[in-house]
């Protein structure tokens, strides 16, 4: 048994113990959907980290800035600048006028059928891209990290299915949020040692590592090329370089404030200030993480090597074999199972988000108008709809296969929570004129704007080679309609010209009346969920 | 530990519930509106700054390529900037954070007039 195999089954065992423990404590509505609201403000802080750095970021962005060098930082940077957004804007009125889902405060004045069916739909589907990319990326590499052991790609996504029901389902919130912790802090240690291993590869010389990011040299096409990765330009090039990077930019700040896995995360804690005090440790930790992606992308850039990375996985594969290169097997092995636990809480924090809105918002709300008919009934919704949300994940990824073009999809769900869910529930909290209409038409404009607008990007339509074949070729084989590949720029507009539009052509007093009732509520807490007793 | 589980009905009932009257009534009140006004003073501008500080990374990568290459010490330009993007990150949460321990009691006034004109009806 390779080493790898042996901590992957560790972190396992680990996690599967918090699972037990927690199914003892996971009874009732409020255990399950948001752990009893008891986590503490570092807890969740280490918790949302946890729940956000994904594999994408780990593994992803680490591979673009070796590839790419600046332009892949740019995406750190964004993905950290978005908690501003969820600090000032989000975080505490969620939490002070909510109970599980984005779609309780929505419904508070307006017309709470409506409003919540398309809140779910757009929950639903921001959550499934997301998975699905999660999955498919998942299978491609636990298959290849575990190379030799035999597992193939329809194994490991089993796999990762099976264990993020099982940490749902029995564990709740509760398992999903201690899972996310151990996760995150494993993610953090990780990554500090293989920085100060890439900074001891330059004696502890930041002047020596820096010339070598000047320099890095590879093949590109058969040609030897020597490029300066501290410039920007590598990945985004004229004519629609710029647009794109400010497209991407919208959709990664204003997008985080409404994914809904980050939003649950608030109802997990006591009250409004620990909610703002976690998103604090939140941004410490996500931010010296993202710093820190710079030495792992241009430590395997610089150390490892382009030429040696494409040959031996691609790039997703850079921090695992800068860890190789670094420190042996063990390391690599090490790393190779902080990706997995990485991707395992990020997948459980999904699963758990999009099952919480299907029962609270669709199932007690819109079929059952609020009444819950039997005790227990929304949490054993909830765990049914776990498991029919996993599953359905692992067929979805198995059948797209290892090679699908899914990268796009975790653009797209960005894209989708920046236009459909951040323009509702900003105008909620702050339009007094704001009305049903007006959410349901921003909710539906946001959703189809963006999904239209991305199945008409260089993401899904381009003409391939004929040598691109099966899951790897493009959707739309034409000249791509939109030329950027973040429709954020267009969408997220659109969002708020819907809700608005919308809202102006419709006539709904009772929505204004309540206006202050919110306003009152998200403001000061006043009558906000409490914590259940231990 | 069967009775630790809460019907989700009895916390319901604890609840604060007011007619609209009542919510209609804490909006209008001075300190209400001190609390509102305390809050715009500082969440907009702060913002407004860090969108706009934000955005400027990929207008200046795009269309000032060569003020992004100007080298300072082992790095460049570029580099820098979006380094002071993290500092921005962390001053105004920190800042924030401080103005909102004000926020805090002015609402913590706010909730407990509710709940004594509450009581005491």
């Amino acid at each position: 048994m390779s080493t790898s195999l042996l901590m992957f089954l560790l972190f396992i065992a680990v996690t599967l113990g918090i699972t037990y423990w927690a199914s003892k404590r996971s009874l009732g509505a409020n255990a399950f959907f948001a752990a009893g609201r008891r986590i503490t403000g570092w807890q969740n802080g280490v918790a949302i980290a946890g729940d956000y750095m994904s594999a994408a970021s780990f593994l992803g962005i680490a591979g673009l800035i070796a590839f790419s060098g600046y332009d892949g930082f740019m995406y750190s940077v964004g993905f950290l600048v978005a908690y501003l957004t969820v600090l000032l804007v989000i975080a505490e009125p969620l939490r002070n006028a909510g109970k599980y889902t984005m779609a309780d405060v929505l419904a508070y004045r307006l017309s709470p059928r409506p409003v919540r069916a398309m809140a779910a739909l757009s929950t639903l589907t921001v959550s499934t891209f997301y998975m699905i990319a999660q999955m498919v990326g998942a299978g491609a590499l636990v298959a290849l990290l575990l190379k030799g052991s035999g597992i193939s790609f329809q194994t490991a996504v089993i796999g990762v299915g099976v264990l993020m029901i099982v940490y749902v389902v029995f564990g709740g919130m509760l398992a999903t949020t201690w899972v996310q912790i151990v996760k995150a802090i494993l993610l953090m240690a990780g990554t500090i040692l293989l920085s100060i291993l890439v900074l001891a590869h330059f004696s502890f010389n930041l002047s020596d590592f820096f010339a070598a990011v000047g320099h890095v040299t590879y093949h590109d096409h058969g040609q030897v090329v020597v490029k300066d990765f501290l410039v920007p330009g590598l990945r985004y090039k004229p004519p629609y370089g710029a647009l794109d990077l400010i497209s991407l930019g919208a959709a990664l700040i204003f997008g985080t404030a409404g994914l809904p896995h980050i939003l649950v995360r608030f109802y997990t804690v006591p009250d409004a200030k620990t909610a703002r005090n976690s998103v604090v440790w939140a941004t410490v930790l996500i931010g010296a993480f993202y710093i820190m992606t710079t030495f792992l992308g241009f430590g395997a850039a610089t150390i490892v090597g382009r030429d040696f990375i494409v040959t031996h996985g691609g790039t997703n594969m850079s921090a695992p074999l800068l860890a190789q290169s670094l420190a042996g097997d063990i390391f690599f092995a090490f790393i190779s199972a902080i990706a997995f636990a990485t991707i395992l809480a990020v997948v459980a924090g999904l699963t758990i988000s999009a099952s919480t809105s299907f029962a609270h918002d669709f199932w007690t709300n819109v079929i059952h108008k609020g009444v819950e008919r039997r005790p227990g009934e929304e949490v054993l919704v909830a765990r049914i709809s776990a498991f029919v949300v996993g599953a359905a994940s692992i067929v979805l990824a198995v059948v797209l296969g290892p090679t699908a073009n899914v990268a796009f999809l975790v653009g797209l769900a960005f894209a989708v929570a920046a236009s459909a869910n951040l323009p509702v529930i900003v105008l909620s909290i702050f339009w007094r004129r704001f009305n049903t209409a007006g959410a349901v038409t921003g909710l539906a404009v946001g959703l189809l704007g963006s999904i239209g607008l991305i199945l008409v990007s260089p993401s899904l339509m381009a003409i391939d080679p004929p040598t691109v074949v099966g899951a790897a070729r493009h959707l739309i084989q034409a000249k791509a309609w939109f030329p950027l590949e973040n429709p954020g720029i267009l969408s997220i507009p659109l969002g708020f010209i819907g809700a608005i539009v919308g809202t102006l052509l419709s006539h709904e007093p009772s929505s204004q009346h309540k206006f202050n009732e919110l306003l009152v509520r998200s403001n000061t807490g006043l009558g906000s969920e409490k914590a259940t007793a231990a | 530990m069967a009775n630790a589980v809460v019907n989700p009905k009895s916390v319901q009932q604890e609840q604060y519930k007011a007619s609209q009257t009542t919510w209609d009534g804490i909006a209008e009140t001075t300190e209400f509106k001190d609390l509102m006004a305390t809050k715009r003073v500082f969440i907009v501008p702060a913002f407004v700054f860090f969108v706009v500080y934000y955005f400027l990374l990929p207008i200046l990568v795009g269309y000032a390529p060569d003020l992004m290459k100007t080298r300072i010490g082992p790095v460049n330009f570029a580099y820098v900037f979006a380094l002071s993007q993290f500092v921005v990150v962390w001053v105004i949460a920190g800042l924030y954070v401080k103005a909102a321990n004000n926020f805090d009691r002015l609402a913590k006034d706010i909730v407990e007039k509710a709940h004594n004109v509450q009581g005491g009806k």
